[in-house]
C-alpha cells in the first residue's frame, strides 16, 4: 500500500483515463463478439500507432501551453519527400533521416517564429500548416508517389513476436518519451516553462531554446509518423494527414494533458490515443455510419473532458 | 454606546482531510466598525475569508447574520447577503472603463441588450463622488493605478449594497500616499455604516485604522481586544506565542572585499548614472519609490534585461552578463519582488522548485541525477523550515510565508553569493518576516552580499548596513546605517515634492 500510495498520487488522472478505456473495452466486448479477438486488438493497436506517435509530440508541446497544428501537412511534406528520396535510389536509412530531418526543421521553424518572431503558437504553426501543405503539393505536382520495395513495407508490415513493427514503433517512443519527460533536463524545463515561463526564465533557463526543441521534437515525430504511414500505404500522399492534429489534440486533452500547460504526462496520451483506436475500430465492428461515427468520436471528447474537469474541481 | 452586532461567528471549525485548518473560532464584528484579522501564515486567516466569502463550506459551527442563524453557501449567496471581498488580486477587466466596471452583470439597459450608457456614467460618478474619489468614470481601468483600481472595488462592492467588506492585505501593493487615500475611503466606509474584516501583516497600519482586533494561531482565534487597549509587542506576542526580542535582527558583520562593483550603468527609460559598491557581509538597501528604477535595476544587473552604458565587475572582474545563466554562474541569485509570477513555478513541487535553478548541477548528460536532487531540496526544507507535507507538494498550496523560504531555497540550493532581493517580505507575516531576516544574517555571517529593495522604510532602516536612495532612475542619497532616518530618506525618494 505504502509503495502504491506515491504511484497513485502521481499518476491518478492517468489511471482514470486507464479505466475509461477498460470500460469502453468492456462494453464493445458485450456488443460485438469480434472485439475482443487477438488479432483484432493487435490491429487496433496498429491503427493507433500513427495518431499515438504524433500525439506524443503533442503532448510535450501542449505542457509547455503551446499548440501545433502543423503536424498532419509536416506528415505529409516528410511523406513525400521520403517517397521521392526512395524512388531516387536513396538507401532506406538515408531516406528515413531525411524525412526526420524534415520534420525536425518545420517544427523548429515553428518553434523559431513563436520564441524569437514572438507570434502565438496557434498562428506560427497554422501558418505552417498551410505551408508544408502546399509544398507537399508543389512537389508532387498534386500526385502520390507509390510502390516501394519490401525493405521498407517491412517498416510497417514486419512482425516481431507477432507484433507489427509500427506498435514497436509507438511503445518505443513512449518509453523514451516518458523517461525524457520524468528525467531529464529537458522534460523539467517543459513543465517548468509551461507552468510559469517568466519564473522559468528567471530561474536561467533558457526559454526560447527549450521551447524551440520541443517544436522541432513534435515536427521529428511527424515525420516519423510519415515513415510509418508511407510504408503501410505503399504509397506518399501529398494529402496525406489531414486533420491528423485534431486526432494528436484530442488523445493528449483525453490523456489529462491541460491545455493551460504545465501539466501533463505521455502515458496518458498514449491511453488517450487508444480510447479513438478503440473508438473507432468498435464502431467499425458494430457497422455505425461513418457520419454517426465522427459525432459519437466528438462526444467522447466533450465528455472526457468535462469529466476531467469536474473531477479537477472536486480536489 | 456599542454599535449593534451584525455578524457573529459561533464555534466554527474547518477541516481538510488531515488538517484542522480552524477550531472552535468566535468572532463578531460591529456595524461600522474595521474589525483587524492578524495571524502568521496558516494560522487560518484565508480559510476563514474563504468561509465567509462562500468561496468553502465550514465542517461545523454557526454564522449569524443580524442574530439570525444563516448559512453561506456559495460566493453568488454571499453577495446576496450584502458581503464582499476585495483580493489582493483585483477583480477587473482592464480595457473596460471604470464605470463599465462598476456595474459589470447588472448594466441599466434602455431596452433588453442595448446599455443606458448615460446612466451608467451618471451613476457610476455619483458613486465615486460618495467616496470622495476624483476618478473619471470613463478612464479605462488599465490605466489606473493599483490604489485607484482598489478604490473602484470598493465602490463596486457598495453600490451593489455591500454591508460587511472583507480586505485581504490591501495596502500591499501600495505606496504611503496610496495608503492615505485609501485610509481616507474606509473612513468614509465606516461613516455609511459599513462594516470592515481587515487582514493585514502590517502592525502600524492595526493601530492606525482598526477598532478592534482578533488575532489567529493555529486555526484556533486566541483574543479579540479594543485597539486602545493592546499594544504592539502584545499583540506579536498573541501572534507568534513568543517575545520578539527584536522585529530586526540585524548583526552587523565587518564587511569583506567587493563583489560587485556598478558603475555609470544605464538603461535608457528605465535609469541612469547608477554608481555602488556591494562587499561580502553586507546587505546594501535600496530605498525608493515605486517605479524608480529599482527593479529595472535587479533586472539588469541579473542578465534579464540588458544595460545601454556603463560598466558591472563581478569579484573584480568586468562582466557582460547576457543571460540569467551567466549570472547564476557568476554566483548570482534574484528573489524577485513578485514570487507568483516570477519567483515561482506554482504547479511544480516544492523539490522541482527549489532546484530549478541549479538544474544543470543536477544532471549528467542531460539526464536528472534524482536522489541527488532529493536529498539537497531535502536538505534546504529543512534548513529553512518550510512547513510542506512532501517535497512533492505542489508549492501552490503552501502558504506566502513558505512560498517565499522556497524563492530564498532555489538560491541557498544555487550557491548564490551575491543576492538580489526585491521586496523579500511583501506579503508574509511578522513571523516568517523574522525568519527571512535571519536568513539574511546566516547568510551575509557566510560571506554572502545582498542587495535588499525595499518600500519598507522599516526593513530598510533595520536590516541595510548602507542605504541607498533611487528617485526617478538615478541614486539620489546614500547613507551609512546609523545616521539614517525615516525623513532623510523619505526626503530624498521625494525629491522635490517633499520641499514643495
Amino acid at each position: 500500500m505504502l509503495k502504491l500510495k506515491p504511484f497513485v498520487w502521481h499518476y491518478g488522472r492517468q489511471i482514470g483515463t486507464l479505466l475509461g478505456l477498460v470500460a469502453l473495452s468492456t462494453v464493445l466486448w458485450i456488443l460485438s463478439p469480434h472485439f475482443l479477438t487477438v488479432s483484432n486488438l493487435i490491429n487496433v493497436a496498429q491503427q493507433t500507432a500513427i495518431n499515438a506517435v504524433i500525439a506524443a509530440g503533442m503532448t510535450y508541446v501542449i505542457i509547455t501551453a503551446g499548440i501545433d497544428l502543423s503536424v498532419g501537412s509536416i506528415l505529409a511534406l516528410a511523406g513525400v519527400v521520403l517517397g521521392s528520396a526512395l524512388h531516387a535510389g536513396i538507401s532506406l536509412p538515408s531516406a528515413i533521416l531525411i524525412a526526420l530531418a524534415i520534420g525536425f526543421s518545420c517544427g523548429l521553424v515553428n518553434g523559431l517564429l513563436i520564441t524569437r518572431g514572438g507570434l502565438p503558437p496557434f498562428i506560427a504553426t497554422l501558418g505552417m500548416m498551410s505551408v508544408a501543405r502546399g509544398a507537399a503539393l508543389m512537389f508532387t505536382q498534386g500526385r502520390p508517389i507509390s510502390g516501394f520495395s519490401e525493405g521498407f513495407r517491412a517498416l510497417a508490415t514486419k512482425e516481431i513476436l507477432h507484433i507489427p513493427s509500427p506498435v514497436w514503433i509507438m511503445l518505443a517512443v513512449y518509453a523514451l518519451g516518458h523517461l525524457t519527460l520524468t528525467r531529464t533536463k529537458l522534460g523539467r524545463y517543459t513543465y517548468a516553462i509551461g507552468g510559469n515561463e517568466q519564473a522559468a526564465l528567471l530561474s536561467g533557463v533558457n526559454t526560447k531554446w527549450y521551447k524551440t526543441l520541443v517544436y522541432g521534437l513534435s515536427g521529428m515525430l511527424s515525420g516519423l509518423a510519415a515513415v510509418i504511414l508511407t510504408a503501410r500505404l505503399n504509397s506518399a500522399q501529398p494529402i496525406a494527414g489531414l486533420m491528423y492534429e485534431l486526432d494528436a489534440i484530442a488523445a493528449t486533452v483525453i490523456g489529462g494533458t491541460s491545455l493551460m500547460g504545465g501539466e501533463g504526462r505521455v502515458v496518458g496520451t498514449l491511453v488517450g490515443a487508444l480510447i479513438m483506436g478503440v473508438l473507432r475500430n468498435g464502431l467499425n465492428l458494430l457497422g455505425v455510419s461513418s457520419f454517426l461515427q465522427q459525432i459519437v468520436i466528438g462526444s467522447v471528447i466533450i465528455v472526457a473532458v468535462l469529466i476531467d474537469m469536474a473531477l479537477k474541481r472536486h480536489k | 454606546m456599542e454599535s449593534p452586532t451584525i455578524l457573529r461567528l459561533c464555534g466554527i471549525r474547518k477541516t481538510y482531510p488531515g488538517v484542522v485548518a480552524l477550531e472552535d473560532v468566535d468572532f463578531d464584528l460591529r456595524r461600522g466598525e474595521v474589525h483587524i484579522l492578524l495571524g502568521e501564515n496558516g494560522a487560518g486567516k484565508s480559510t476563514l475569508v474563504k468561509i465567509l466569502s462562500g468561496a468553502c463550506r465550514r465542517t461545523g459551527g454557526r454564522i449569524y447574520l443580524d442574530e439570525v442563524e444563516t448559512d453561506i453557501r456559495n460566493p453568488k449567496h454571499a453577495q446576496d447577503l450584502s458581503i464582499r471581498v476585495i483580493y489582493q488580486e483585483l477583480n477587473l477587466v482592464p480595457y473596460l472603463s471604470v464605470a463599465d466596471n462598476l456595474f459589470l452583470g447588472r448594466e441599466p439597459a434602455l431596452l433588453p441588450g442595448i446599455l443606458d450608457q448615460a446612466a451608467i456614467h451618471e451613476s457610476a460618478r455619483r458613486l465615486l463622488a460618495g467616496l470622495g474619489l476624483s476618478i473619471d468614470p470613463r478612464t479605462p481601468v488599465k490605466t489606473l493605478g493599483i490604489a485607484e483600481q482598489q478604490m473602484v472595488e470598493i465602490a463596486k462592492a457598495l453600490s451593489s449594497d455591500a454591508r460587511i467588506i472583507i480586505m485581504d492585505e490591501p495596502t500591499s501593493a501600495l505606496t504611503e500616499s496610496e495608503i492615505r487615500r485609501l485610509f481616507a475611503t474606509i473612513r468614509t466606509l465606516k461613516q455609511k455604516g459599513v462594516s470592515i474584516i481587515y487582514i493585514s501583516h502590517r502592525l502600524e497600519e492595526t493601530f492606525e485604522i482598526g477598532d478592534r482586533v482578533s488575532v489567529l494561531r493555529d486555526g484556533r482565534l486566541v483574543a479579540t481586544r479594543q485597539i486602545a487597549q493592546v499594544t504592539q509587542s502584545e499583540l506579536i506576542r498573541l501572534m507568534v506565542d513568543r517575545d520578539l526580542t527584536e522585529q530586526f535582527p540585524k548583526q552587523r558583520i565587518p564587511p569583506g572585499e567587493e563583489v560587485l562593483r556598478v558603475e555609470d550603468l544605464s538603461r535608457d527609460g528605465a535609469f541612469a548614472d547608477i554608481t555602488f559598491s556591494l562587499h561580502r557581509g553586507e546587505v546594501l538597501g535600496i530605498a525608493g519609490l515605486m517605479g524608480s528604477g529599482r527593479t529595472e535595476l535587479a533586472r539588469v544587473l541579473f542578465g534579464v534585461d540588458r544595460a545601454d552604458r556603463g560598466a558591472i565587475l563581478v569579484r573584480g572582474q568586468r562582466r557582460d552578463i547576457r543571460s540569467v545563466r551567466a549570472a547564476i554562474k557568476l554566483k548570482m541569485g534574484f528573489v524577485t519582488e513578485d514570487r507568483k509570477s516570477e519567483g515561482l513555478v506554482l504547479n511544480l513541487s516544492v523539490k522541482d522548485n527549489i532546484c530549478l535553478p541549479s538544474v544543470p548541477a543536477f544532471s549528467r548528460l542531460g539526464f536528472m541525477r534524482g536522489r541527488k536532487e532529493q536529498q539537497a531540496a531535502l536538505g534546504y526544507v529543512r534548513q529553512l523550515g518550510i512547513k510542506t507535507p512532501s517535497l512533492r507538494q505542489r508549492v501552490v498550496l503552501l502558504s506566502g510565508g513558505n512560498q517565499q523560504k522556497v524563492v530564498l531555497g532555489k538560491w541557498l540550493c544555487s550557491n548564490a553569493e551575491i543576492l538580489i532581493l526585491d521586496e523579500p517580505t511583501r506579503g508574509i507575516d511578522v513571523g516568517a518576516k523574522v525568519e527571512i531576516y535571519e536568513w539574511m544574517n546566516r547568510l551575509t555571517a557566510q560571506g554572502a552580499a545582498i542587495l535588499m529593495i525595499s518600500s519598507e522604510l522599516p526593513e530598510i532602516l533595520g536590516m541595510s548596513d548602507r542605504i541607498l536612495v533611487m528617485r526617478r532612475g538615478r541614486i539620489a542619497g546614500e547613507f551609512l546605517a546609523p545616521e539614517a532616518t525615516q525623513e532623510r530618506i523619505l526626503e530624498a525618494a521625494l525629491g522635490s515634492y517633499a520641499q514643495a
